[in-house]
């Protein structure tokens, strides 16, 4: 597969993720379950604290689904969930840490 | 923060002092090992009253029973590993059916957290997926935040119950409190949109055959008056969730009762042909709404709910509005022109007519709904009704003149067995004036029957009424109507007596099997005060009609 046809099939399948949330160490658990008991699959997940460690950055990449805008509601209402944008597939977060995939 | 001369406290001590500011009187729990720090803080408190559950399963639905029949949060306790498991299902209860609680557990010590140790589980973790928020604590400091919080959450916008777990040493770790944090309450909702609510006005203004439909919500919200007002300003036909039943008087002229899986044919056809659905608390259950691709197939859907995600959850809404039940009611009634739709309510009044809900042997105490009529009979509005889960529930959803919010308190979304004994425990310990009626079942209430002896230490005011019929009938009528007749494990072999057991933990008794004038009976049993067992005996064949096959359209019931 060539990169172009890589790329195109990524932007029509998935969507990138971006939460900001409270550094502690049940987030992700809460933040994950929302999709596993759903059965909806996360394809990537990159978490790294902000600024002065309080808060973190999780990016998650997930299948476009009709399910999607139920699971961002319900991420949103997570306690420790402060902020959930949507962006898609083409956001470089994921892109350019293909070279760790090799 | 209230500023006093600092203390030096304990960890213990701090939750004990935090539970105090937070107005609470009752809670119930059973101690452990790892909870022993707290406990020992508690019984040192004047104001919190400690009631001993004999399994925390129990704890946990007598904390239900008292949040469901005040609105206000209520704490149940448990021990780490075993204890904190066995509340999980009453936890999940309260998730699915929004009611505010707030559970404490213990945990081992922090540095034998993750070493398998004595009565550990991951409490944290096995607690996620049904609370609205967890908190695992790491130092008493913390707590100063975390318990406030955690009533803070635990009511806050829709209501739920948080899980606060506390290692054993952050309950023994002293540390100095100079300022008090204020206790926790509801937070504000912001006000509904009033561009989404003029819009709701004119599709209700324009329809022809509205109907609205009320959820738990509207309990939750304390809007009965409004929803009822609302209902009879514009002249809407009105039909209630099984959690929304007594927030209109079930003999109000708008009310058509329960809808869905076990409503009356009235009910459901009136749905099917209904231009403009209001849903108001309410989540488009699978109970209520049968297939959802046929339900209300006709109508415009308006949906006012507090939680956002339930807005195009199950049915996609021409206006969704998010807000708190009450105050959208108040901004939108205003704006409906006040209708008598007689067109509209001579078709509900007609089909009412030709195909009610039936209810055979209402007038013979000995039958299911004869019971049923002749306990609300003895009593009035005041009395407190709760249910275990099964035939008896749904009986006693159809025939049971629920009329005041609160009055009803079933376990709804969980659907669990052994609910109703400690939730009427509860509710007659956070009001003791009340009459609490508990509808149990032989199934049901061998799941809690170990709470019979909680019930009798507290004296409560709790009457049971146990209908027999030696089966787990709700599933034996499924298998008698669509597995082929082929009864299997939903008849007991070996039937207790129910009568020496109930002797057997302090009990008053009646059988009214016994009894040559069962209404008299009744009448002086549920008029003595303190725990009474209502022992009756029912058909096993009897089932509860009509009945919406699972995943079927509502309009295809099945009987009644």
């Amino acid at each position: 597969m060539n990169s172009i046809t890589k790329h195109e099939s990524r932007t029509l399948a998935h969507t990138v993720l971006e939460l900001n949330v409270n550094n502690h160490a049940g987030v992700m658990s809460h933040v994950v379950g929302m999709f596993s008991r759903r059965a909806y699959n996360v394809e990537g997940i990159l978490c790294m604290p902000v600024g002065n460690g309080k808060t973190s950055r999780i990016w998650l990449m997930v299948n476009e689904d009709e399910r999607l805008d139920q699971m961002v509601k319900q991420v949103e209402k997570l306690e420790d969930v402060l902020a959930v944008r949507r962006h898609g597939a083409a956001h470089e977060v994921f892109e350019r840490l293909e070279e760790f995939f090799q | 923060m209230s500023t006093k001369k600092p203390e030096t406290l304990t960890g213990a001590q701090i939750v004990v002092r935090l539970l105090e500011r937070q107005g609470v009187t009752t809670l119930a729990g059973i101690p452990g090992g790892a909870i022993l720090p707290f406990y020992d803080a508690l019984s040192q408190s004047t104001q919190l009253r400690h009631v001993l559950a004999r399994h925390e399963q129990g704890a946990g639905f007598m904390a239900q029973g008292m949040a469901r029949a005040t609105g206000e949060v209520a704490v149940c306790l448990a021990s780490s590993g075993p204890g904190a498991t066995n509340l999980v299902t009453a936890i999940a209860d309260a998730k699915l059916d929004s009611i505010p609680l707030v559970a404490i557990t213990g945990q081992v010590p922090k540095p034998m957290i993750g070493t398998d140790a004595f009565q550990e589980v991951d409490t944290y973790g096995l607690s996620i997926p049904i609370t609205k928020h967890n908190f695992l604590v790491g130092s008493a400091e913390e707590l100063l935040d975390v318990i406030p919080r955690a009533f803070r959450l635990a009511v806050s916008g829709r209501p739920g119950p948080v899980l606060v777990d506390i290692p054993k040493d952050v309950q023994n770790q002293r540390v100095d409190v100079s300022e008090w944090p204020e206790p926790g309450v509801a937070e504000s909702i912001p006000l509904p949109s009033s561009e989404l609510i003029a819009r709701a006005a004119a599709m209700i203004n324009a329809s022809k055959t509205p109907m609205l439909y009320l959820g738990g919500g509207v309990v939750h919200s304390g809007a009965s008056s409004e929803a009822t007002a609302f209902a009879e300003k514009a002249g809407l036909p009105t039909v209630m969730t099984l959690m929304a039943l007594g927030t209109m008087p079930v003999d109000h002229a708008l009310s058509l009762g329960m809808l869905g899986m076990h409503g009356a044919r009235y009910t459901n056809y009136l749905l099917d042909e209904c231009d403009l659905l209001i849903a108001v608390g309410a989540r488009f259950d699978d109970r209520a709404t049968g297939k959802v691709a046929a339900f209300c197939p006709q109508a415009k859907i308006i949906h006012i709910d507090i939680d956002p995600s339930e807005l195009d959850k199950i049915k996609t809404a021409h206006v969704g509005i998010q807000g708190d039940v009450k105050a959208v009611l108040e901004q939108l009634v205003p704006q409906v022109h006040a209708a008598l739709r007689t067109d509209w309510l001579s078709r509900v009044a007609e089909l009412k007519a030709a195909h009610p809900l039936r209810m055979p042997g209402i007038d013979d105490p000995r039958t299911p709904y004869g019971l049923i009529r002749a306990v609300a009979d003895c009593l009035d509005d005041e009395a407190t009704i709760t249910t275990d889960v099964g035939q008896h529930q749904m009986w006693v959803a159809q025939a049971y003149p629920l009329r005041r919010p609160r009055q009803w308190l079933t376990s709804g979304g969980l659907g669990t067995m052994g609910f109703g004994l400690p939730a009427a425990i509860g509710a007659a310990l956070a009001e003791p004036e009340r009459t609490v009626v508990c509808f149990s079942g032989d199934g049901s209430i061998l799941m809690n029957v170990q709470e019979f002896a909680s019930a009798a230490e507290e004296d409560v005011n709790v009457k049971v009424v146990l209908m027999n019929n030696s089966s787990l009938g709700l599933v034996f009528q499924q298998q008698t109507m669509f597995y082929g007749e082929r009864i299997f494990s939903s008849k007991f072999k070996g039937v207790p007596n129910f009568i020496k057991v109930a002797e057997g933990f302090g009990w008053q008794t009646l059988d009214l099997d016994k009894e040559n004038d069962p209404q008299a009976a009744l009448s002086k049993a549920l008029a003595t005060r303190g725990p009474m067992l209502i022992h009756a005996s029912i058909d096993m064949n009897e089932q509860v009609l009509p009945m919406v096959a699972p995943g079927a359209a509502n309009k295809d019931m099945i009987g009644g």
